[in-house]
C-alpha cells in the first residue's frame, strides 16, 4: 500500500537529510549580534509553558493589567475591525440591547442553541427560535437572521471571540448566518492570546472539540484591490455583546 | 589643504521626464520569465495597480507590527521554534499522526503530488461524492489538483475569492496569498459579468456579494470540502487554517468529507505556539493584528457533537521537501509560514507581477524554493533575476535568509554544471582584473571609444546595450582615481 | 587617535567616479589620519560572486586578502563593495584555509559612513552645501551592513542642507550588479520607481553612500530627462571648506 511504503520512505528521507544539523537562525549579517543565551528554546524547554507564556507576553502587543484596561482595548479593536461591542451594565441592559437589536436589524427568526445566555436572549426576543442542538438543515439555517452564540473567551489583545463547536452551537451557527451575535459574561475577558491558550489546555485538556478558533470581525476580504470589504462568505455583522 | 573644494555642477533640466518608449519588442521569446518580465516592465497600468494595493498593505502593516512590544525578539523566537520542528521534523510528524488519528482523522503521507492527487480522488470516488468546494491551499495548487479532479468529472468551485476568480479566469493565482490582485475592479465586473451574467458594477462589495450568493449554495450542495492547513500541530494533533472570509470554515464544516492538504513542513512543536506565530502570520501577511478567522480542527465530528464532517483526511505532502531539508545551508527555507510578506516588499516581484515567474509559489521564497522542489536548471534563472536587496530576509517573519539562499542558488546551479559562455567571461574577468597594467590601459583607451559611443548608443548595435536601452552610461574620467593618487604620490 | 586608513577604491568609482575618492582623500586629510591606497586592488570580486562563480572570485579576491592583510583601518566608498567584505568574503572563504584572513579583514573593513560616525566618532566635517537632496539608501549597506542613521547624522551637520526623505528610500534601485545587465528591464522598471519618487521630493539631488547605485540612478535620471543629480555623501561632505 503506498501509503506504508510513503510514509516510510518520507520518515527516512527526514531522517536522513537531518544527520548533518543546521545552523541556529538569527545569524544573517547586517544584523545586530544574534540574541546571547540564555536562548529562547531552552528556556521554553527547561522552564516549561509558564517561562514560554511570560516571554511571549513581553514581545506580543500591550493590553494593561486590569479588567478595565482590557475591556476598553476590547472596545478599541472592535471599533478597528467593525465589531459591535457592547458592554452591559447588567443582564436588564443585555434585554434592552438584544430589543434594540431586533428593532433596528428587523429581525424575525434566530438561529442559536441551547445555553444560560442563548436562552436568555431567546426568551427576551421573543422571535421564530431556529435551535442547532438536535441537528439542523442548512438551508434553513442560512434562512435566520442572525446566529446567536455564546463562546469560550473574548481575547481583548485582538478583539477576538474564542470559541468552539462545543460552546457556540456547532461548526456552522456562527458562520452562515448573515448576522452573529455572540453574548459573553464578563469574566470571559481574557487579556491576551498567551491566556487563551492556556484557557483552551485547561477548559478541555486532552478531549478538546472538534474545531475551535478565532473569530475576529465580521467576514471580510480585500481580494480586491485591497479594499475591504465586509461579509465575504460568512457573517457581515458581528456584534459582541458583554454582560 | 592639499586639494582644493570640488565645484559641483547645479544640473539643468526641465525636471520632467520624457515618454520615450525605450522597450523594444523581446528578443528570445524562448525564455518566458524574460519575455513576461520585458512585457509586465513596460505595461504601466500594471505597475500602478499593485504598487498601490501594496502601498495600502505597507501602512496596515506597519501599523500593526508597531503594536507589538517586541517584534525582533518575536521573530527571533518564531525563527526558532520553526528551527526545532523543522530539525526534529520526524519525532514532529510522527507526534502529529499519533494524536490526529487517534480521534478519527486518516493520515496519508505522499512522497509526490500524483501520490497525493490519486488519494484525493479515491477519496471522493469511494465516497460516490461529486461536487467539491475548495478554500485556498497553495499546496493544492502546487500538485495541480483542480485539474486532476475536473477530469475526473467533479464540479471544483474555489470559494475564496480572489481564488474563485482566478478559477473563473482559468490562470493560475497571481500572488499566494492575494491571488487576484492583478486585476482591477472593472476587470473583475467583465469577468463576472460574462462568465456569471451579471450586471456590471465598479463597486467591490456588490462584486463580493455576487460571489458570495454563488458561492452560498455550493457550501450546502458540497460533498467534500477540501482545504489546506496553515499549521499542524504536534501536541495536540490538530490542524490550523487562518483565513478572513470564512469560506475555510463554511468549507470544512458543511460537507460530509473534509481533506486538508499540507506540507511536511507545517508541523509546529505546541499549541501555545500559535500564541506567536497567528498574530505574526497576520501582522507580516496583511497588516492585521489577527486573521479573520483561525481555526483549529482536531478530527472529524466527534461523538455529541452537532455537526462537521464525518471523514476527515489529512494529506501530508512531501514533493521535494526532503530535498530541501537535506541542504542545512537553506533547510530554514522550510520554517516559511507562507505570509506572502516577502513578496509584497520585493521590488522585482511588484515590477515583474506574479504570474511572470510561472511557479506556484512566487517571489523571493518561491526563487529559493522551486530549483529544490523541481529542478536547479531549469528554475536558475528566478534565483538571478534579484538585485539581492534583501528585503525580504528583512520582512521575513521567521528570518529566511532569502537573498543568500538566492545567491548559494546561483552558485550551486554554476557548480552543478556551469554555462560555459559565463563561466569563461567570470574566468576572463578575474584575470582582467588581476592583471594592473592592462586595467589602466583599458581604462586609458574608454575615453576614446566612447567619444564614438553615441554613433550606436541605444540600439542593438551598442556593445553597451543592455545597459544603454533604458539608461544613460557614465563616463570614463581621463584622470582615474588610481591617476590621481600616482601623481599625490609624487 | 591617529589612523592609518587604506582606502578601498572599486572600479567604478577609479573610473567613473574618481572625485568621490578624492572627496574621501581631503576629508581624511583633515581629521588629521594617515591614508594609503593599493594601486594593484580594483576590484573586490563581487560580479563573479553574484553570478554563482565562486572559484572565479575567490581568484580576485585573494588579492584583495594580501594586499590588505596588514593594512590597519580599510574604508571602502560603496556600501556594495564593503558588504562583499565585510560580509560575503566570510561566505566565499568558508571551510578554506583563508578563513581566517576574511574574517579579519572583515572586522577592520568599513564603509565610509560607518567609519566617520562609529569609528571616528565623527558626524560633524564642517562641510556647506546650501540644496535641498534627498538620500538613497544603498541595499546592502542598508540591510548587509545596517548602516541607516549614519549618512543622516552627517548630512544633518551639512550647513545649510535640507535633507527631504522620499517615500522609496529604502526601496532597491534596481542595479544589483550583474542584474541590472541580465534583466535590464526590471532594473531599470525599479529605477523609475526611484526616480519618480525622489523627483517628488522637488530636490535637484540624490545623494547616497553607495557609487554603484548612483551610477544606475543617474543613468535612469539622465535618460529620463529629469534634471536631477546623483552624488556620493563624501563628495557633499567636501563642500564648502
Ligand atoms: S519566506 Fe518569510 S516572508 Fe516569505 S512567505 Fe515565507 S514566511 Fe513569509
Amino acid at each position: 500500500m503506498p501509503t506504508t511504503s510513503s510514509r516510510e520512505t518520507i520518515l527516512s528521507a527526514i531522517r536522513r537529510a537531518l544527520a548533518v544539523p543546521a545552523p541556529k537562525p538569527g545569524h544573517h549579517a547586517g544584523e545586530s549580534e544574534p540574541q546571547q543565551e540564555p536562548q529562547f528554546q531552552n528556556t521554553f524547554s527547561i522552564l516549561g509553558q509558564e517561562a514560554a507564556t511570560s516571554q511571549k507576553r513581553t514581545w506580543l502587543p500591550p493590553v494593561g493589567e486590569s479588567w478595565d484596561a482590557w475591556a476598553d482595548l476590547f472596545a478599541a479593536n472592535s471599533l478597528d475591525l467593525k465589531t459591535q461591542w457592547i458592554l452591559c451594565a447588567d443582564e436588564a441592559e443585555l434585554k434592552t440591547q438584544l430589543q434594540r437589536l431586533r428593532a433596528e436589524n428587523g429581525w424575525t427568526k434566530i438561529g442559536l442553541h441551547r445555553g444560560e445566555l442563548t436562552d436568555l436572549a431567546a426568551e427576551t426576543l421573543g422571535l421564530e427560535n431556529f435551535y442547532v442542538d438536535d441537528g439542523y438543515d442548512a438551508h434553513q439555517l442560512e434562512k435566520c437572521d442572525a446566529g446567536i452564540t455564546q463562546c469560550d473567551a473574548l481575547v481583548a489583545q485582538t478583539g477576538s471571540v474564542l470559541s468552539t463547536n462545543q460552546s457556540a452551537g456547532g461548526r456552522v451557527l456562527s458562520i452562515l448566518p448573515p448576522h452573529h451575535v455572540v453574548i459573553a459574561r464578563r469574566e470571559q475577558l481574557l487579556p491576551d492570546l498567551p491566556a487563551a491558550f492556556e484557557l483552551m489546555q485547561e477548559k478541555y485538556g486532552d478531549n478538546y472539540p472538534s474545531l475551535m478558533g478565532f473569530i475576529t470581525g465580521p467576514s471580510r476580504t480585500g481580494d480586491i484591490e485591497r479594499i475591504l470589504v465586509l461579509g465575504a462568505h460568512g457573517p457581515k455583522k458581528l456584534t459582541v455583546l458583554c454582560v | 589643504m592639499a586639494i582644493a573644494p570640488e565645484k559641483i555642477e547645479v544640473p539643468a533640466g526641465s525636471g520632467a521626464a520624457h515618454d520615450d518608449n525605450f522597450h523594444n519588442p523581446p528578443e528570445k521569446p524562448s525564455a518566458q520569465f524574460h519575455h513576461d518580465a520585458d512585457e509586465k516592465t513596460a505595461d504601466l497600468r500594471h505597475r500602478d495597480l499593485i504598487q498601490s494595493a501594496l502601498g495600502k498593505y505597507y501602512v496596515a502593516r506597519a501599523g500593526k507590527q508597531s503594536k507589538f512590544q517586541n517584534w525582533g525578539a518575536a521573530r527571533q523566537a518564531a525563527a526558532e521554534v520553526k528551527w526545532e520542528a523543522v530539525g526534529h521534523l520526524d519525532k514532529y510528524l510522527r507526534e502529529f499522526e499519533d494524536k490526529i488519528s487517534a480521534r478519527g482523522t486518516k493520515v496519508f503521507w505522499a512522497s509526490t503530488e500524483e501520490e497525493a492527487r490519486d488519494y484525493i480522488v479515491g477519496v471522493i470516488k469511494d465516497a460516490g461524492a461529486r461536487r467539491i468546494i475548495k478554500s485556498k491551499t497553495m499546496t493544492g495548487e502546487e500538485i495541480h489538483l483542480n485539474a486532476a479532479l475536473e477530469k475526473e468529472g467533479f464540479e471544483v468551485a474555489e470559494s475564496d475569492l480572489g481564488e474563485y476568480i482566478v478559477q473563473l479566469r482559468e490562470e493560475a493565482p497571481y500572488h499566494f496569498v492575494f491571488p487576484a490582485m492583478h486585476l482591477s475592479r472593472g476587470e473583475i465586473s467583465d469577468l463576472f459579468k460574462e462568465k456569471l451574467g451579471t450586471a456590471a458594477t465598479d463597486s467591490p462589495e456588490e462584486l463580493t456579494m455576487i460571489a458570495r450568493e454563488v458561492m452560498r449554495e455550493k457550501y450546502i450542495a458540497a460533498d467534500v470540502g477540501i482545504s489546506g492547513g496553515n499549521f499542524a500541530i504536534a501536541e495536540t494533533g490538530m490542524i490550523s487554517i487562518t483565513e478572513n472570509e470564512g469560506n475555510a470554515r463554511l468549507s470544512v464544516s458543511l460537507p460530509k468529507i473534509h481533506i486538508a492538504i499540507m506540507g511536511i513542513e507545517k508541523v509546529l512543536p505546541k499549541m501555545s505556539d500559535l500564541a506567536l506565530f497567528l498574530p505574526m502570520l497576520a501582522t507580516a501577511g496583511a497588516g492585521q493584528a489577527l486573521t479573520g478567522y483561525n481555526t483549529l480542527l482536531g478530527g472529524p465530528k466527534q461523538p455529541g457533537e452537532i455537526d462537521g464532517p464525518e471523514e476527515f483526511h489529512v494529506v501530508l505532502l512531501d514533493n521535494g521537501r526532503t530535498k530541501l531539508l537535506a541542504d542545512p545551508e537553506q533547510r530554514d527555507a522550510l520554517s516559511c509560514i507562507r505570509c506572502g510578506a516577502c513578496l509584497n516588499v520585493c521590488p522585482i516581484f511588484k515590477n515583474v507581477g506574479g504570474h511572470t515567474y510561472g511557479t506556484t509559489y512566487q517571489g523571493p521564497i518561491g526563487s529559493v524554493i522551486t530549483p529544490h522542489f523541481k529542478e536547479m536548471q531549469t528554475w536558475k534563472h528566478l534565483s538571478s533575476a534579484s538585485s539581492l536587496c534583501g528585503a525580504c530576509t528583512e520582512t521575513c517573519p521567521v528570518k529566511i535568509d532569502l537573498a543568500h539562499h538566492l545567491l548559494q542558488n546561483r552558485r550551486n546551479a554554476a557548480q552543478q554544471k556551469p554555462v560555459w559562455s559565463e563561466k569563461w567571461a567570470m574566468k576572463g574577468f578575474a584575470w582582467f582584473m588581476n592583471q594592473p597594467r592592462l586595467y589602466r590601459l583599458a581604462l586609458k583607451l574608454a575615453p576614446l571609444a566612447q567619444a564614438f559611443h553615441p554613433l550606436v548608443k541605444g540600439r542593438r548595435l551598442d556593445p553597451l546595450y543592455v545597459w544603454t536601452a533604458g539608461r544613460e552610461f557614465p563616463k570614463v574620467k581621463r584622470e582615474t582615481f588610481k591617476d590621481f593618487w600616482a601623481k599625490r604620490e609624487k | 587617535m591617529i589612523m592609518k586608513i587604506t582606502l578601498f577604491i572599486p572600479c567604478f568609482v577609479d573610473s567613473f567616479y574618481p572625485q568621490t575618492g578624492r572627496a574621501m582623500v581631503r576629508i581624511f586629510e583633515k581629521l588629521g589620519h594617515t591614508l594609503d591606497y593599493k594601486p594593484q586592488l580594483t576590484c573586490c570580486g563581487q560580479p563573479p560572486f553574484n553570478a554563482g562563480y565562486w572559484d572565479e572570485s575567490r581568484k580576485v579576491a585573494v588579492k584583495v586578502l594580501d594586499a590588505l592583510g596588514d593594512a590597519e583601518r580599510v574604508v571602502i566608498a560603496s556600501g556594495s563593495c564593503g558588504a562583499m567584505l565585510k560580509v560575503f568574503y566570510n561566505e566565499l572563504f568558508k571551510d578554506t584555509l583563508r578563513e581566517a584572513d576574511a574574517r579579519a579583514l572583515g572586522e577592520k573593513t568599513f564603509e565610509f559612513s560607518d567609519f566617520l560616525v562609529n569609528e571616528l566618532g565623527v558626524t560633524d566635517i564642517g562641510a556647506k552645501f546650501p540644496h535641498a537632496v534627498t538620500w538613497h539608501d544603498g541595499c546592502h549597506g542598508l540591510r548587509e551592513l545596517g548602516i541607516k542613521t549614519e549618512p543622516r547624522a552627517l548630512l544633518s551637520n551639512v550647513e545649510g542642507l535640507e535633507l527631504r526623505e522620499m517615500g522609496e528610500a529604502a526601496t532597491c534601485c534596481g542595479f544589483g550588479g550583474l542584474f541590472s545587465a541580465k534583466f535590464p528591464s526590471i532594473s531599470v522598471a525599479m529605477g523609475q520607481v526611484k526616480t519618480k519618487s525622489a523627483v517628488e521630493t522637488d530636490t535637484k539631488y540624490i545623494v547616497s553612500n553607495d557609487g554603484s547605485c548612483l551610477m544606475h540612478i543617474q543613468g535612469v535620471l539622465d535618460r529620463e530627462r529629469r534634471g536631477m543629480k546623483c552624488l556620493h555623501l563624501a563628495e557633499v561632505l567636501n563642500q564648502g571648506w
